[in-house]
């Protein structure tokens, strides 16, 4: 047992002092970070591109509109055409717009733009908007409507779902439990890239590991003083305890970096725009009443029953993946080229749960879901990804006794063609031969 | 008072169909310099990792020191395997402390050991370079403090000197020595047979599964003596030498020096009187004995025949 730990403790010292999982470890959030905030902090920084334009209207229906916060000003201008297009620069514009005159129920209208300098694409969409804003009214004014009556047409819909429960007597309990579709889906998302990554990025690592000490040739000289299964439990756990290092640090790291933002830039990490276009804002009532709403259904959610669930498949998932990679990496032979083919064989059943987790989060009642995320080899992935949708209990036991069993099967099964495996060097075992090993003697 | 450090008896090993160990039985006394021969796929490497508890015999008992071989015992034994490695991005002394702490030593037994072996092999600034940083041959030297560390009883070493250059297997060698003088056992794997001769006191031999053959170097050389001596001769040799004798052959006739072999009943002082009575004049007169390598071709070759 004291070796086990002298092992797990080698395992995770020489990872975690190398310069590459302390780089990798400190870097990662930051950039994570700056895909967040860097977009905020152009638009909330930069010096915004302000366009000053002159308008010839033909058309007699265009009224600049004053509104000083805009990026572009609008200045009508009596005269021609060929004369405006030589002294607009003069006169301090960045640019000349043509309004050409239409007809009344013409549903096709092109400008004119005019200058030195091609617009950019979001100011061509807002001139479009404030020119079409403009035309519809005239339209709707001439064919006898106010614009209050056509504004009174228009609805904005939204679903609010609220889960309804029953109790024993087949009696109606309310909940007030909101629960939002959106939300089940980012968190199903979420819950399965997370544990994918994870499974992949741990699971090569460790088969990594056991092929270095195969081809250095150390393993035999370790094996002479642990037994084969000290050694790569050893590392499965050490290994575990390198992730759930890096885990904490980014979490502690997250947290850190959203209060400092929070406190220096007065912006809320949690309600993040992505960068928002000229003249799309959201209002910012609408904007605080959207977010608390998000976090109405993100509290209503069952956390505590989720989280430990996630855990536990995340732990079951690393067990049953770490230890077919080790046996994976303890077969190979001495070309890594050629390891590829059998490393494909641990990480089919993974890259196929990736797969299906669109589906599965699409439609999480489909007999696909419940099957995928009952059988021990997708679970990992699907299941986490179904657990917000609160699937029934009876498929989540069942899901979870079969991992449970699976991952001590899997880690018996990788033990045995481990041990027969790292001491075979040379070349690389077939499956069959790998099956063989799981029933030979010690 | 036991006296081997270790007994053998009938112990088999297969996989699948093939036999790599076939019931072999000998015992190795303590303190000496053990030659465990056979070609290679003989099954010596086979047997050493039964005997290193890597893997476990399928029938047949093993004693380590008068004791049933037990899950404890691999702390008492070294073992430098063939295929031998370090972990190449490990510092040499974080490495060797690991290496013998697995062993069963303390932290502080092990740097305690380290501090002896580092000012032996006069490596003190070793300590904090990665294995990958030293030289093939440092490299060695470090593989062989991970062996003998933690002062075995019982040291095995499966073709320690292949891949060292004569300088690191000059110093090797004296250290298996003086080892061995101080009382460990060592047991010596090799298909190397001029190495045998030079360090060995008892040997086994093994082909196909089998120990073939064993006993104390000088003993079975006696065994398989053929009654082989060489005359250094001045002189000129009368014709009825050279003619066959019922005393002796020749078997080889070189300038000024003969090779013959005795015949039955006949002794070497029937050889000299007759070589004298010829008026020979006989400078020097020795027996040759098989080296190992001719016995182990000859047995191996009877039994591949048989």
């Amino acid at each position: 047992m004291d070796k086990l730990w002298l092992i797990i403790q080698r395992e995770y010292l020489t990872r975690v002092k190398k310069k590459s999982f302390i780089l990798i470890t400190l870097l990662s959030p930051i950039l994570f970070v700056a895909l967040f905030t860097i977009p905020v902090l152009v638009t909330v920084f930069s010096e915004k591109e302000k366009k000053s334009l002159v308008v010839r209207d033909d058309s007699g229906i265009f009224v600049p509109p004053v509104d000083s916060t805009a990026n572009v000003s609008f200045v009508l201008a009596p005269e021609e055409l060929p004369e405006l297009k030589r002294t607009y620069k003069l006169r301090g514009f960045d640019g000349l717009l043509h309004i050409p005159a239409f007809q009344g129920n013409s549903g096709n209208l092109k400008l004119g733009y005019y200058s030195e300098k091609q617009l950019s694409l979001s100011v061509v969409s807002f001139i479009e908007k404030q020119v079409a804003e403009q035309v519809e009214a005239k339209k709707i004014k001439d064919a006898g409507y106010s614009e209050d009556v056509l504004n009174s047409f228009k609805t904005d819909i939204g679903i609010e779902q609220e889960e309804l429960a029953f109790n024993d007597q087949g009696e109606l309990v309310e909940t007030g439990k909101k629960s939002s579709a959106e939300l089940a889906t980012a968190i199903g998302f979420i819950a399965g890239f997370i544990i994918y990554i994870v499974l992949i990025f741990y699971g090569a690592m460790i088969m990594r590991s056991v092929m270095e000490e195969k081809t250095n040739r150390i393993v035999e000289v370790i094996i002479s003083s642990v037994r084969p299964f000290q050694l790569m439990m050893g590392k499965i756990l050490g290994v575990s305890a390198v992730g759930l290092t890096q885990m904490l640090i980014w979490m502690g790291m997250t947290f850190l970096l959203s209060t400092l933002m929070t406190a220096f830039l007065g912006v809320d990490a949690t309600a993040m725009q992505p960068a928002t276009m000229p003249g799309q804002a959201i209002p910012p009532e609408e904007l605080a009443s959207q977010t608390s709403k998000f976090m109405e259904v993100l509290t209503s959610q069952n956390w505590g029953y989720i989280l430990p669930l996630f855990l536990f498949y995340f732990v079951g998932g690393y067990f049953i993946y770490a230890s077919l990679f080790a046996a994976v990496g303890a077969s190979m032979g001495d070309d890594m080229g050629e390891s590829q083919s059998l490393s494909l064989v641990a990480m089919a059943p993974i890259i196929l749960s990736i797969i299906l987790i669109s589906p599965v989060v699409e439609n999480p009642t489909s007999s696909l879901a419940r099957w995928m995320s009952i059988f021990p080899l997708s679970s990992p992935v699907l299941m986490p990804a179904r657990l917000a949708f609160e699937p029934p209990l009876w498929e989540v036991l069942l899901s979870m006794v079969l991992l449970a069993g699976s991952a001590v099967f899997f880690v018996w099964l990788s033990g045995r063609i481990y041990r027969v495996g790292v001491l075979l060097y040379g070349k690389k075992a077939t499956l069959k031969e790998m099956v063989k090993w799981t029933f030979s003697k010690e | 008072m036991e006296n081997n450090i270790l007994r053998m008896q009938g112990v088999v090993k297969s996989y699948g169909d093939f036999k790599a160990v076939d019931h072999v039985t000998f015992d190795i006394p303590k303190g000496v310099i053990f030659g465990m021969l056979g070609p290679n796929g003989a099954g010596k490497t086979s047997l050493i990792r039964i005997i290193t508890n890597i893997t476990k015999a399928d029938a047949g008992q093993i004693w380590l020191d008068g004791e049933p071989l037990n899950s404890r015992h691999p702390e008492q034994i070294g073992y430098m395997p063939e295929e031998r490695g370090l972990y190449k991005k490990m510092k040499v002394g974080e490495q060797l402390t690991y290496l013998a702490r697995l062993k069963g030593l303390s932290a502080a037994q092990a740097r305690q050991e380290l501090g002896y072996w580092f000012k032996r092999f006069d490596i003190a600034s070793w300590w904090d370079k990665k294995v990958d940083e030293l030289s093939k041959g440092m490299q060695q030297k470090v593989q062989f403090i991970a062996t003998v560390l933690h002062k075995p009883k019982l040291l095995i070493l499966d073709e320690p000197f292949s891949g060292l250059d004569p300088i690191n297997a000059n110093l090797i060698e004296s250290e298996i020595r003086e080892l061995a003088q101080k009382g460990t056992s060592i047991i010596f794997s090799t298909h190397r047979m001029e190495q045998v001769e030079e360090l060995c006191d008892h040997i086994v031999l093994i082909n196909k599964g089998r120990n073939v053959l064993e006993g104390r170097v000088g003993e079975v050389k006696q065994r398989f003596k053929e009654n082989l001596f060489r005359i250094e001769y001045g002189s000129e040799l009368p014709n009825e030498v050279e003619a066959a004798h019922s005393i002796f052959s020749i078997k080889k006739n070189e300038e000024q020096a003969l090779t013959v072999q005795l015949a039955e009943g006949a002794s070497t002082n029937d050889v000299l009187r007759y070589l004298i009575h010829q008026g020979v004049e006989v400078r020097s007169f020795n027996e040759l004995l098989p080296s190992i390598n001719d016995i182990f071709i000859r047995r191996v070759g009877e039994t591949v025949g048989s």
